[in-house]
């Protein structure tokens, strides 16, 4: 289904679009581009932007397809719209690859309606007609013409069917490293984020949160907080009904809120600071759940050791069987010996750095919101149902995010925003201070996995059994390698419900995955007197060849192929590396294909890492500069998360709640060097924004170990040095 | 309590009636209308609102409006009028950004440095910008940007 690109379609959004555009003359061709008879080209990016840098990447799969210059090209954040745009969702790793097809189908889709225009005009055959750069050219007559001489024709055909690509050899614009295009922008310092946006009469809003999780509202006194300058109103708020039915990125956890409204941000952090709230313990919260199960939202105050208590509990039982190849039990008690591991990792905050904000303003069954959110699309539908209104009416803005990450998917402080603007009948930017943002829950899960593994007398792995569990979701990815290359083979899930609410953190379950298997197949080769590299490939082989099973979940060459190339580009195994504390991993999630060596030193209780090599497969790169830097920053992350990163709770209240207290990755931790290299192949592009990051967990662990002589199992490592 | 200030932002005065204890970085938001200058966290602990008071690198979110005077601020829209700054061109050709939310408190931050030292060694680079946070990441671009700056002057 080819939405967005239909004439018709387009020819509706004119009236909207064209307002804003006082001079001069856009001529629409497809949702995606307007031409000026000038031949100025506009590209409309149609997915929300954090930092992965589709707002570039996505206008050059239309520019490659159109044949225009791409650095005179002006490219615009288009808005959340439906009827335009196909699925405006940033998160998944998924943009590129969903696009793939649909975007350069859209540029040679313009292409051919500005060609027929000029095959019309000129009264020539259209197969006579080439263009390059922005021209048409007819070389029997000589003639030449730029595309904006033909857009007011051309905006007038219909959009073809039938479109031919390019063939990826015939690539000019595509594989070549272009710079971000909002570079200039960002450097100046322009108001690009939900943060900036500004209107005249908006205010400004806050809202007040109970201080632990498994509380809520019962009281409050605003009365010192009205009388403060500058505040407009206080009140509670109640985001969604108890009948309301909750979407994948509903959260009902802080469901009754204070929001303190005022004139400037300044005055409503100081109103908040008098304003007297009484919590009370929540009771548990039951509703109905998929499959017939109920989802079950516990009372109490929880507390980070006694979670750990828990998942080691859960540990002593048998868990959910997610799979099962052979005979593994018969291995187990076969088996001549047997390492098991336990391997732990803490919640984690998203710590994005522009705080969750968002500007609402509802004027009657209509609502307009300017603001960050990764799925547009879901939180309209909520908030539709939260104010019974039809969808069309509510108008997203995408602005810019200050980070994403995951947690700009739950949209519940738009509505939020959206409540309160209905409220007070104003306009309204709702902010959360760096405090809420990092208290406001959805993190990253807490995680355990305890790993098995059967020997024979000659030290061959005869059997691996895997548990995986977590507050509240387990980690587990029961299909993937190195499920497929062993006989015997049994994974079982667990979880244990919470009050902490938690969502998708880059790279759900496989960021910690990831960390904890590549730590366990470095533990057992080295058992085993193997190489890691070539115990990998060795398994990769058997997964190839042979392999065990049917729902195996990931492609043995093309991990192979990852492996393959960061021993090579890593001189892993070269003589001149023997004295480099190194650590390997791989890993597959989200559609690609990542292994990352690190190489780091340990001097003084400090961690400095030298050197991070990664080998990626996401198929075709589209922009090589901006895939390099989306690498560099996975593995910053990744080492920031693994050494540092920690939320923890005593009694429902996060330990941690500030830049102070929750310790982040700063220049002097960042890598010396990061190499990034990528398999050249002609798959269609798979995503880069998830995949290296969850190795570079299991890297750094395995690294740590040759740098120190200890294994590393429990999450934030750095804990462990002092 | 709310009093009378005049303040010298980008080489411009401003007299304004806030609370004496608003801090710079909400003046220059709020009531002048400069966004470029970020909130990332209140607590001077992240660099997301670094300023220059006279030409030294501070965090505005811990400046309260009451000890400025008159001394000069500078933030991210006055380093040059067409944002050509020597540091803003080495941002540029080093492609430093992801989400851009930090940048201009880095670039703020790697001004004064260089300022200070012109030609920095990279460990007076850690040195110095520890106090800015990426979050995506960009550590190594911006220490390359800021070695290409300091070799362009």
């Amino acid at each position: 289904m080819m939405l967005g690109i239909s004439w018709f379609a387009s020819a509706k959004s004119e009236a909207i679009l064209v307002s804003l555009d006082a001079e001069p003359t856009w001529e629409q061709l497809t949702s995606y581009i307007k031409i000026t008879p000038d031949n100025v080209v506009k590209i409309f990016s149609p997915n929300p932007e954090f930092g992965q840098n589709v707002m570039t990447s996505l206008p050059m799969l239309i520019a490659e397809e159109l044949d225009i210059d791409f650095n005179a090209v002006q490219v615009e954040q288009a808005n959340y719209s439906l009827a335009l745009y196909n699925r405006q969702f940033t998160g998944g790793s998924q943009s590129i690859r969903q696009a793939w097809k649909l975007l350069r189908t859209a540029g040679a889709s313009a292409r051919q309606m500005i060609l027929t225009a000029a095959s019309q005009e000129w009264n020539v055959p259209i197969t006579e007609l080439t263009t390059a750069n922005g021209m048409v050219m007819h070389s029997f007559s000589g003639k030449s013409a730029t595309y904006g001489s033909f857009a007011s024709a051309a905006s007038k055909i219909q959009v073809p069917k039938d479109i031919v690509l390019k063939e990826n050899k015939n690539f000019r614009l595509l594989g070549t490293p272009q710079k971000n295009v909002e570079g200039p922008k960002i450097v100046k310092g322009e108001p690009l984020f939900g943060m900036d946006y500004q209107v005249n009469g908006m205010l400004i809003a806050m809202t007040e949160r109970p201080q632990a999780f498994g509380m809520r509202l019962k009281s409050f006194d605003p009365t010192a907080a009205k009388k403060m300058p500058g505040i407009v109103d206080i009140f509670p708020i109640q985001l969604y009904e108890p009948t309301q039915k909750l979407a994948m990125f509903d959260t009902r956890t802080f469901n009754e809120v204070i929001a303190v409204v005022g004139k400037t941000t300044w005055d409503v952090m100081n109103a908040r600071k008098a304003l007297k709230v009484v919590w009370e313990n929540a009771p548990e919260i039951k509703e109905p759940g998929m499959g017939g199960r109920d989802n079950v939202v516990p009372a109490g105050l929880e507390s980070t050791k006694k979670h750990y208590e828990q998942m080691l509990e859960m540990d002593k039982k048998p868990g959910r069987v997610e799979r099962k190849d052979g005979d593994p039990e018969k291995a187990f008690a076969e088996a001549k010996h047997v390492i098991e591991r336990t391997y732990t990792a803490p919640f984690l905050a998203h710590n994005i750095m522009e705080p969750t904000n968002t500007f609402a303003h509802v004027q009657g069954d209509k609502v307009k919101i300017v603001g960050p959110i990764q799925g547009p699309d879901m939180v309209a539908t909520t908030i539709a149902t939260r104010l019974g209104i039809p969808k069309e009416n509510i108008e997203i803005q995408l602005a810019r995010m200050g980070g994403g990450f995951g947690r700009r998917a739950y949209g519940h402080y738009m509505l939020e925003a959206v409540l309160i603007s209905k409220q007070i009948n104003a306009p309204v930017k709702l902010i959360y201070k760096r405090e809420d943002d990092m208290t406001a829950g959805i993190y990253r899960p807490m995680y355990q996995m305890t790993y098995r593994a059967a020997f024979d007398d000659k030290k061959s792995l005869t059997a691996l059994h895997i548990k995986g569990g977590g507050v509240p979701e387990s980690p587990l990815h029961a299909n993937r390698f190195p499920a497929g290359t062993l006989d015997n083979y049994l994974a079982e899930s667990w979880t244990i419900p919470s009050n902490v609410t938690i969502g998708a953190f880059r790279a759900p379950r496989s960021n910690f995955n990831a960390a904890a298997e590549q730590s366990f197949l470095d533990e057992i080769s080295e058992y085993m007197g193997k190489d890691p590299i070539a115990f990998r490939l060795e398994l990769l082989q058997r997964a190839k060849d042979n392999p065990v099973g049917k729902n195996n979940d990931y492609d043995p060459a093309r991990y192979m192929g990852v492996l393959e190339l960061v021993r090579d580009k890593s001189g892993w195994g070269k003589p001149e590396n023997t004295d480099k504390k190194r650590g390997v991993s791989a890993y597959f999630c989200h559609n690609s294909y990542a292994a990352q060596v690190i190489d780091l030193q340990v001097k003084e209780g400090q961690v400095i890492v030298d050197q991070v090599t990664s080998a990626l497969d996401c198929g075709v790169v589209v922009n090589p500069e901006g895939a390099k830097n989306m690498a560099e920053g996975a593995a910053i992350d990744g080492i920031g998360n693994a050494l540092f990163g920690q939320l923890t709770l005593k009694d429902g209240r996060t330990d941690q709640k500030n830049f102070d207290t929750y310790r982040m990755i700063r220049h002097n931790e960042a890598p010396r060097k990061i190499d990034v290299h990528f398999v050249q192949n002609e798959v269609d592009p798979t995503g880069l924004g998830e995949p290296p990051f969850p190795p570079i967990f299991g890297a750094m662990a395995n690294a740590l170990y040759k740098a120190t002589g200890k294994r590393f199992y429990h999450q934030p490592f750095a804990a462990q040095l002092t | 309590m709310i009093k009378k200030f005049t303040v010298r932002i980008n080489k411009k005065s401003h007299t304004v009636m806030v609370d004496e204890n608003m801090p710079l970085l909400w003046l220059l938001r709020d009531i002048l209308d400069l966004k470029g200058t970020k909130y990332g966290c209140g607590v001077g602990s992240c660099g997301a609102c670094t300023v220059h008071l006279n030409g030294s690198a501070v965090r505005s979110c811990q400046l309260p409006i009451s000890v400025l005077g008159r001394q000069e601020i500078t933030t991210i829209e006055g380093l040059a009028e067409k944002g050509d700054h020597p540091v803003q061109k080495a941002w540029l050709d080093e492609d430093v950004a992801q989400c851009g939310y930090c940048q201009a408190g880095q670039i703020m931050s790697a001004v004064a440095l260089l300022n200070n030292t012109p030609k920095p060694t990279e460990e007076d680079i850690d040195n110095f910008m520890t106090g800015n946070i990426c979050r995506c990441g960009t550590y190594i671009r911006i220490k390359k940007a800021i070695l290409k700056a300091a070799t362009s002057n």
